[in-house]
């Protein structure tokens, strides 16, 4: 697991990082407010398209038929990148991918690269990678920034910063901006447009200086070579733009077949994650042109354990996502908790089923079960990946994965099962709960309930159970008259 | 039409007036119905923690149980929703052919109590009385889960006295989530308490759904709180009648 990244090493269980986090309630706060507003301008624009749950059925298809033939898609994506002047390489895990990476700077000579935020880059840890070899990375799109320069980790796929409040982004551009090199202007305040101006200054720098850019990708286009990167500040377009060499790092689920497909994901993706009609910056690049944008492009191609994903039928649907973040605004466990209790780059409902499947499952086995299984996740998916049904799948993985025999929940699970295959032993077990539950119980509401339930307890009551279960009131007011 | 009740082994040991309430309902209206004693569990714990072949016994007796019987009816929404997706499943991983064959056979014929009054009743008005201020909330399961949509709500305007109240965020989960709210007992109370607060600001006397697991843990949080508000399984509310005394 180590050499695929993902997971932040050391990161504590789902629901002990949840327990710290909801401690945080600025950190509720600011999760809220952020979630509630982009889950309200998501569902305007998704409502003006009458198609919309076409396209979502598209897109899922689209995505299906690449994945099943992805090796086919793959081969002639790098033959047309190679076409095109742009070299291929293949990165089965996440330390070949960052060793690719680093090789193609250390050979341009330049010790400083500027990044478009990405996710497939984080995935693999590469600024670390790239830090340990002497090259520093700038990350140039906003929030990304903030993360970095507050030496932070991003706890939202689109919003890397959504923990953050504005006060304290100033605080930190204040403090921070001047060790990466141009400081924040004096007595910098904390409206937004004077932080993204104080930002803009800071990053022109790197634009103008930088000879080497890294970025991830959004989409590929097989039949044509085409990257695609889709965002909101430009400040990518001036990194895919301005440098001599670009290096793309790209999860092999990126793929699609054609240009054409584009259009579908293209509609679905900016209305899905900023709840926009159109994403401002949309930017593609097929290899190089002389004269034109970098002279030297390459493509890295990583699998990182999305082959295996692949081979399972219920979890691959996971890699049809394309990082909108929609099932992160409208989960409400990740509305409480934030994005760093998933203790992987891939926070929220996606997280919880991409990352098991990327890492293994006994490498995160908490996380499919950091849900209730209310499915909010699944109807705002823009691809219709059916992530209640993937998490339920996966905690069967983890469950066999852990065969310790005597584990408490495996006895009580057995037991239960036993109790629950025979009507007899059920009544009698309601008999004794009944009679347990009412001996506990004051006025009829149990306040403590013992061992591992003391958690249920600790914020709820339970009602004793009555003395009498259905079955006995309909034997003896039923039964009997038939 | 044979009617079979499958009360579900929650209800049948915690809220057998729930129960009681779905007799009431489908006697009411003319209905004989039958509980087949040898009934017990759809097996849904057991599915969602990850013990699936735990469950594979509950699937094949629920199947055996329930075969003969025109139709299943059940007052909880994620238990019919458990054996409608959650059975086939089990039987095609665990099963066999056989058993594939007699869950597609029954599962069709599975309703959910709102389910079954609308669509298959064909009623909305079931005659009841209760005047008191409701408010209603839809769990995940019969909102996403079984797409009940409005049914729950046309049977409850069609209450005598009721004053509907709304509630907001209504769609959000309460946080219960089966064996979530104990293995992640401290999430699950960061929503139950935006849930609580939403049920006290609706102003409602009741609280209703359409699951009494969901109720359970808001009406725990509630209790915890000493909050004036009743909860109560919908079917409750329409097993009223004036003089009932409710």
């Amino acid at each position: 697991m180590s050499d695929r990244g993902v997971v932040w090493l050391g990161s504590p269980s789902f629901p002990d990082a949840a327990r710290e986090a909801l401690k945080d309630t600025q950190l509720r706060a600011n999760l809220k407010r952020a979630t509630s507003t982009i889950r309200t301008k998501r569902l305007a624009v998704a409502s003006e398209l009458d198609d919309w749950e076409e396209l979502r059925e598209t897109a899922a298809a689209i995505k299906r038929r690449t994945a099943r033939h992805l090796d086919h898609y793959l081969v002639q994506l790098e033959e047309s990148v190679t076409a095109a002047g742009g070299t291929v390489h293949w990165a089965s895990d996440a330390a070949e991918a960052n060793r690719i990476v680093t090789d193609l700077v250390r050979a341009t000579g330049e010790r400083e690269v500027v990044k478009v935020k990405s996710m497939a880059t984080q995935e693999i840890g590469l600024n670390e990678h790239l830090a340990e070899a002497g090259i520093t990375a700038y990350e140039t799109d906003l929030a990304e920034l903030i993360v970095q320069l507050g030496d932070d980790r991003p706890s939202h796929i689109l919003v890397p910063a959504i923990h953050k409040n504005r006060t304290e982004i100033r605080d930190l551009f204040t403090a921070e901006m001047g060790h990466w090199g141009q400081p924040a202007p004096e007595g910098l305040g904390d409206d937004p447009a004077e932080l993204a101006e104080a930002a803009r200054r800071h990053l022109r720098e790197k634009f103008l200086t930088a000879k080497v850019a890294v970025s991830g990708a959004n989409f590929a286009c097989a039949e044509s070579g085409t990257v695609v990167v889709v965002e909101s500040e430009g400040n990518g377009r001036m990194c895919l733009t301005l440098p001599e060499t670009l290096i793309t790092v790209m999860g092999i689920e990126k793929v699609v077949p054609t240009w054409s497909d584009l259009e579908v994901f293209l509609q679905l993706l900016p209305r899905s994650s900023t709840g926009e009609r159109m994403n401002p910056y949309t930017s593609t690049w097929t290899g190089t042109t002389d004269g034109d944008g970098p002279q030297a492009f390459h493509l890295v191609l990583l699998d990182n354990g999305r082959t295996d994903t692949l081979a399972d039928t219920v979890g691959r649907q996971a890699l049809a996502c394309i990082r909108c973040s929609a099932c992160l605004n409208v989960c409400p466990v990740f509305e409480r908790t934030g994005g760093h209790a998933y203790g992987s780059v891939y926070p929220g409902p996606i997280g919880a089923v991409l990352t098991p499947q990327l890492v293994g499952v006994e490498n995160a086995a908490s996380l499919p079960f950091a849900s209730t299984l209310c499915g909010a996740c699944y109807d705002a998916c823009p691809v219709k990946i059916d992530i209640p049904e993937i998490l339920a799948h996966l905690r069967a993985k983890v469950v066999e994965a852990d065969r310790r025999p005597l584990k408490p929940q495996a006895l009580a699970m057995k037991a239960a099962a036993t109790v629950l295959d025979s009507p007899r032993l059920l009544a009698t077990a309601q008999k004794a709960a009944a009679i347990g539950g009412r001996a506990i119980a004051r006025k009829g509401r149990i306040r403590r309930l013992p061992g591992p339930l003391h958690g249920w307890s600790d914020t709820r009551d339970t009602q004793a159970p009555p003395a009498e279960s259905f079955r006995t009131w309909w034997r003896k007011n039923r039964e009997g008259d038939r | 039409m044979r009617i079979a009740l499958f009360i579900t082994c929650f209800n049948d040991t915690m809220f057998p007036g729930t129960g009681r309430a779905v007799v009431d309902v489908l006697e009411r209206l003319g209905h004989q119905v039958d509980f087949p004693q040898e009934q017990t569990c759809c097996g849904q714990m057991h599915f969602n923690t990850g013990y699936r072949p735990d469950a594979v016994p509950l699937v094949e007796r629920f199947a055996r149980v329930f075969g003969e019987y025109d139709a299943v009816v059940t007052p909880s929404a994620s238990c019919a929703g458990m054996v409608r997706h959650g059975h086939p499943v089990l039987a095609e991983e665990h099963g066999g052919p056989d058993l594939a064959q007699r869950v597609a056979e029954v599962t069709p014929r599975v309703f959910e109590f709102t389910e079954f009054l609308t669509d298959v009743l064909g009623v909305t008005d079931v005659g009841a009385y209760f005047p008191h201020r409701v408010a209603y909330h839809p769990t995940c399961h019969s909102l996403r889960g079984l797409r009940l949509g409005d049914r729950p709500m046309e049977l409850l305007r069609a209450v005598g006295g009721i004053e509907l109240v709304d509630l907001q965020a209504a769609d959000s989960c309460c946080g219960f989530g089966g064996t979530f709210a104990v293995k992640n007992a401290e999430t699950s109370g960061a929503m139950l308490a935006d849930k609580t607060a939403a049920v006290r600001g609706s102003g409602a006397e009741v609280l209703c759904a359409a699951d009494n697991s969901c109720l359970m843990h808001i009406g725990g949080g509630l209790s915890r709180q000493d909050a004036p508000v009743r909860t109560m399984h919908l079917a409750e509310i329409l097993a009223a009648t004036e003089g009932s005394g409710r």
